[in-house]
């Protein structure tokens, strides 16, 4: 968990959940319980979150409140899940989202 | 359906003054707010306010923000988490999405005070990964703990643009360049000030031809603009970077009034689409009353006022206080807001270009240009002066409404007076103790004590110093000038933290004397 501000100068050091594993496109992820997925993933350096329906192309955290729907992926099966906002839970199984498919376009 | 006094849409600073004003006179008052914690952006604000006391100066965001939690849980109001309100119907008719339950309350009156969102700028790559709002990079960095990128490029030199990049600075980030396709620096000249001092350089008249990269940013390239912000070719400059953040403004969210029917305006002066309103937040729709930057936007600060003043109108239109009571509670609340209303950055002087300080004195145009007061500018400020032994020098040359500095000295050293807009001086004759406290008191951190012969040949400057790892005694660095290039070298000779300094340390560095009045900052080697 290389991104992560152990000591914040003005913060002190955060407090945090206890760590859990998560998948993320099958591979195993450590992140904290309680934060939002998208800081998880963050932290691990997985920059894409989905690719947009039409013309292919990535996208990832925008807003990081909630609003711009830019870092939805597919969370435990349901698409288009808030990742900026949904808190992670150990076992999670968290997928890059293909326009509103788990599934590659090439495979859709 | 459940029914309530007061439904307050929103449990930001706004939402939350206005529910403990309302719960203190009687109402049944409940908070509906879609995130998963209260307090709006509070929590990401980890700078000192400005102001004066009555508006919570020098205390920081986030502590404020714990404040107003603790004073809203003594008043009895209740605030519904994870409860987001899609609709404001006729006769007050609230309808919240909690879950994938939709439910309706009814209420007697309604405060919204939704707050706003960010704006955007589009450029070609602005929908890569790695592009993001600097809202997020604070979410990120000052909430969650994770770094938003190791280099950084800001576009927007707002307040936000300059807090959230001296932010990025505070975890270890790199921020490569401060950039704004308009000619002036738009947020506090403090502010861009403990930017610049830092190194990151200001390119104004600047902005984002294009951020490159396939599947996430890798770099950015900016180009300066003419006065009609169309590109002047041959002007590019590319940066490596894996982050952009913008920081292009707010715009209030005002759906909820629309949807009810509210009298709107567009004005660019509030931001965007705002209800039309009286000075004390009453919409067109009697007993629907907005506050905070939904409303036009400003500063928490001001926000949490405009809140208070809600919550008492809201009671008076019930009918749980006398409008003769509430005519003076309204007197006092409106005092406090104009205090914060006052001087450059006033919502009345938006846009304006200002060429002299309200004392006559020409504005430093290198800070709105380059981000910092040139060395041959800042004599000409009141708390500039030099004097024998150990004296504060006070780098604040913009009329912003902030004192905490002339409450701080216990020898009365520095003076602002009445009026809370006036640049700050050194009073004759004081006695200045080398306490450090007005260095500390300074949300601007525009504040350095300097002792400009120490007899030996050095000079020793102490700047406020809010970074880690905090350099040990001893520590051989460079000093940084006001613009952040290396001036000199410097030796640490002591560094400072006390709890009255709420974690702005005081950093003291040994000069050649030649350099006392240049070197303002300590960069490790």
């Amino acid at each position: 968990m290389a991104d992560r501000i152990d000591e914040h100068p003005i913060l002190g050091a955060l407090e945090k959940g206890q760590i859990v594993r998560f998948t993320f496109d099958g591979k195993e992820i450590e992140g904290y319980e309680g934060e939002p997925i998208a800081a998880a993933l963050k932290a691990a350096d997985v920059m894409i979150h989905r690719y947009t329906q039409k013309e292919h192309k990535p996208r990832g955290i925008f807003c990081a409140i909630g609003r711009c729907t830019d870092c939805v992926m597919i969370v435990d099966g349901v698409p288009n899940v808030r990742t900026c906002i949904t808190p992670l839970k150990a076992g999670m199984v968290v997928k890059t989202q293909y326009g509103v498919s788990a599934e590659p376009f090439d495979k859709q | 359906m459940k029914r309530y006094d007061l439904i307050i849409v929103g449990a930001g600073p706004s939402g939350l003054s206005a529910a403990i004003e309302a719960a203190k006179r009687g109402l049944n008052v409940v908070v509906f707010d879609e995130n998963e914690k209260p307090g709006g952006q509070l929590f990401k604000q980890i700078h000192k306010f400005f102001g004066s006391k009555e508006h919570r100066a020098k205390v920081r965001g986030f502590v404020i923000g714990k404040q107003l939690l603790d004073e809203a849980a003594e008043a009895g109001v209740s605030v519904v988490l994870n409860a987001t309100v899609i609709g404001l119907y006729q006769d007050k008719e609230v309808v919240v999405k909690m879950g994938e339950e939709i439910k309706h309350y009814k209420a007697d009156a309604v405060v919204i005070a939704t707050g706003a969102a960010e704006n955007m700028v589009t450029f070609p790559g602005w929908t890569l990964p790695g592009v993001i709002g600097a809202g997020a990079a604070q979410t990120l960095m000052n909430l969650h703990g994770v770094l938003p990128g190791k280099r950084v490029l800001m576009l927007g030199s707002g307040n936000v643009g300059l807090v959230v990049s001296f932010q990025l600075l505070q975890c270890g980030c790199e921020v490569v360049a401060l950039v704004d396709a308009a000619p002036r620096v738009g947020g506090y000249g403090v502010h861009a000030a403990k930017v610049a001092r830092t190194g990151v350089p200001f390119y104004l008249s600047h902005t984002i031809v294009e951020a490159e990269g396939d599947d996430c940013v890798k770099g950015v390239t900016i180009a300066q603009v003419d006065e009609k912000f169309d590109f002047i070719p041959g002007t590019e400059k590319h940066f490596d970077v894996d982050t952009i953040c913008l920081a292009v403004g707010l715009s209030p969210m005002s759906q909820l009034l629309k949807m009810a029917g509210a009298q709107m305006e567009d004005n660019p002066k509030r931001g965007g689409q705002v209800p039309i309103c009286d000075e004390y937040g009453r919409t067109s729709i009697p007993g629907v009353f907005v506050a905070g930057d939904v409303s036009g936007i400003e500063e928490a600060s001001s926000a949490m006022i405009e809140g208070r003043m809600a919550g008492v109108v809201a009671a008076e239109y019930l009918g749980y206080t006398d409008e003769e009571t509430m005519q003076s509670e309204l007197e006092e609340l409106e005092k406090a807001l104009d205090g914060l209303r006052q001087g450059m950055f006033a919502p009345k002087n938006r846009g304006k270009a200002i060429e002299k300080t309200e004392e006559g004195i020409d504005i430093s145009q290198n800070l709105l240009k380059n981000g910092y007061v040139a060395d041959d500018e800042i004599e000409r400020f009141p708390g500039v002066t030099h004097k024998k032994g150990v004296h504060p020098v006070i780098e604040c040359t913009q009329n912003i409404p902030c004192n905490p500095c002339q409450d701080a000295c216990p020898k009365k050293c520095i003076s602002i007076g009445s009026n809370i807009t006036s640049l700050p001086i050194v009073v004759d004759n004081s006695e200045c103790i080398n306490c450090g406290m007005c260095v500390a008191s300074c949300s601007g951190q525009a504040i350095f004590l300097v002792d400009e012969d120490c007899g030996d040949g050095t000079a020793t400057v102490t700047l406020p110093y809010e970074f880690l790892p905090l350099p040990a005694e001893g520590t051989k660095g460079i000093a940084l000038g006001r613009s952040g290039k290396e001036v000199c070298e410097a030796t640490v000779v002591s560094v400072k933290s006390a709890k009255a300094f709420d974690k702005t340390n005081l950093l003291t560095m040994r000069v050649p004397k030649e350099y006392a009045m240049t070197a303002r900052f300590f960069k490790v080697m």
